[in-house]
């Protein structure tokens, strides 16, 4: 168990109440801004503190109503990673990045300084001053200094959120190795979806200081209440099988291949896909003349009517299961049915850069 | 050494202003520190009085201050008779006169080291705490440097209030050439005396050389270490 939350904090006339249990790997905190997330990860930190409940992180008690425990913020080993990078504007790089180490005892993981500076490419800011320096490069350091504290436990608060487009994908494979090499509990706060697609092992959304849905990325992804208008979709696991001079990549899942513009994953890169459900269209037989690059066979598992003339059709793939939002009048006309036999069409250019991520089994940290 | 435009007398005053000044500031320095952190940081039952208190000197009339320090510290008072026995009487003693420069420079360099405090970003203390710092080093290492600007102006306000006082200091420890006679008691004995004009505008011009000096040292050094900071994470005051 890597979280353990039960807690209720008031925040003047705003009471968020979260009960959440997560599997080892990344918890991301999913949700529209103002639901309470940051609260909730502050709480964690004890940063702020909780009315009832407790909260245990990796089999640690950090803090427990009942029993009066609540470990200060300062001896929770963290290491948490805000927004807004909060380097010491009076300390070098290199000061920054050792703070937290005369605290580190008797941890867990042990992270040497020259493998991190070379990790994250920090080398030649060590001895420049926090001023001046992009928000890429300050959230860089921001994670250095973090991992160096050798945290049992790993909090980010929307830590790409100030970030321009290019440089949230340069840092967010630096997120993903801390996922697949380290082996601590990892909090991840977001409100971007994309970010949960690459990183949640599993995502707890929040809305109105409430849990609304607790589960895998996949289980999240499918449920029309816990995502915002239009994103619902599938996630699916491939390969990156090679690249195309036409600069397509072509990719295995499970055995299917699919077609994307994807060039900055290496072959061999294990990718996580989502596919939004309005990007998909259905056929019952093997379609002709059509654009689309992937086309994949399955069988239609559940059909679920929405409340407009809106319908989610879940077809079970080899490569995975697939929502698909059609409108009610094509799967009449279509005579849909659950259990049939059916052809999912996905664009290769709604295969969005964006949506896929990349994990890397090299780089040990 | 003596200057040679300079009585002794003189001469004597000045070092000893110096001597009160410096004193007065060194002393000043951890109890603001302490008064000007928690008036800054922390919420707590009967601040508004620990503030109204820490602005008196700063409201009463000086000779008033003094005479609540004779009342206190003298000879007769409740704490100068405790402090008798030990050696440490203050009453017409140089120390004294540092004692009341130093009461009357405090707000001075609470107001402007709490402003200071106030300004360094609380989310950078947060981020010392996540990191694994206990309280008391977040301080040093963050809060404290952060705050030098306004600490070094804080200082030398309070260093050229020493250097001023007059009412407190001599209705406290009198007017006792090399012993309490400060630069300004100095001027004011001058003036009383026929025929000293001279000597008084001497040691009118040096006051003046002395304050203008240590307001530019302060300038520069606040701007050297502002700019070391370089502004980011301490708003500008």
């Amino acid at each position: 168990m890597s979280f353990d939350v039960d807690i209720t904090c008031q925040q003047g006339n705003f009471e968020i109440s979260a009960k959440f249990s997560t599997p080892s790997g990344v918890t991301v905190l999913f949700g529209p801004s103002g639901a309470g997330k940051s609260t909730l990860i502050n709480a964690i930190a004890g940063l702020v503190t909780p009315q009832h409940g407790h909260i245990h992180v990796g089999g640690h008690l950090l803090f427990d109503s009942q029993t009066g425990e609540n470990l200060p913020t300062h001896r929770r080993q963290l290491g948490y990673i805000f927004q807004e990078s909060r380097l010491f504007p009076h300390m070098n790089v290199q000061r920054n990045l050792v703070y937290g180490r005369r605290f580190a005892r008797g941890s867990t993981s042990v992270v040497q300084f020259e493998h991190i500076v070379e990790l994250l490419d920090l080398a030649p800011l060590l001895n420049r001053r926090p001023v001046g320096l992009s928000g890429g490069e300050k959230q860089r350091i921001a994670i250095g200094r973090a991992l160096l504290s050798s945290p049992r436990l790993i909090l980010a608060d929307e830590p790409l959120a100030a970030l321009d487009q290019a440089r949230k994908a340069e840092l967010l494979p630096y997120f993903e190795r801390l996922r697949d090499e380290l082996n601590i509990p990892i909090l991840y706060v977001t409100h971007s979806v994309s970010e949960v697609a690459r990183l949640a092992t599993t995502v707890v959304t929040i809305k109105d200081g409430q849990v609304i849905s607790l589960g895998s990325a996949e289980h999240t992804f499918a449920d029309n209440a816990a995502m915002p208008d239009g994103q619902v979709g599938a996630l699916i696991t491939a390969h990156v099988k090679c690249h195309h001079d036409d600069g397509l990549s072509e990719l295995n899942a499970a055995g299917i291949p699919l077609h994307l513009p994807m060039p900055q994953h290496p072959v061999g890169t294990k990718v996580r896909l989502r596919i939004a459900a309005q990007d998909v269209v259905i056929a019952t037989h093997p379609p002709k003349g059509v654009s689309a690059l992937n086309i994949i066979s399955g069988c239609i598992l559940r059909l679920a009517p929405g409340t407009g003339p809106d319908i989610m059709v879940t077809v079970d793939t080899t490569a995975g299961k697939i929502l698909a939002c059609l409108t009610k009048r094509s799967a009449s006309i279509l005579q849909l049915t659950e259990g049939m036999d059916c052809f999912v069409i996905i664009k290769s250019m709604a295969l969005a850069d964006d949506n896929a991520g990349g994990v890397y089994p090299h780089h040990k940290l | 050494m003596t200057l040679s435009i300079l009585s002794p007398e003189e001469w004597t005053a000045v070092q000893l202003s110096l001597k009160v000044a410096i004193w007065a500031t060194i002393f000043s320095l951890p109890i603001a520190t302490a008064v000007s952190y928690v008036l800054a940081r922390h919420v707590f039952w009967g601040k508004q009085v620990l503030n109204a208190l820490m602005h008196l000197p700063l409201i009463l009339p000086p000779v008033v201050t003094g005479y609540l320090l004779l009342l206190s510290f003298g000879p007769q008072g409740p704490i100068g008779q405790i402090l008798e026995p030990l050696g440490l009487s203050v009453a017409f003693r140089w120390s004294g006169a540092a004692l009341a420069a130093a009461v009357m420079g405090f707000p001075l360099l609470v107001r402007a080291m709490r402003l200071s405090f106030e300004a360094v970003d609380p989310k950078l203390e947060e981020a010392a705490r996540t990191l694994g710092a206990p309280a008391p080093w977040v301080f040093i290492t963050v809060t404290l440097p952060l705050a030098v600007p306004g600490i070094l102006t804080g200082m030398i306000l309070c260093f050229a209030k020493a250097m001023g006082e007059f009412g407190a200091t001599i209705t406290f420890v009198a007017n006792i050439p090399g012993e309490t006679q400060t630069l300004p008691s100095a001027i004011y004995a001058l003036l009383q005396a026929p025929g000293q004009e001279i000597a008084a505008i001497r040691l009118v011009t040096l006051s003046i050389f002395i304050s203008i000096t240590a307001l530019l040292v302060s300038e520069y050094l606040a701007k050297r270490v502002a700019a070391r900071i370089d502004g980011k994470g301490v708003k500008h005051i």
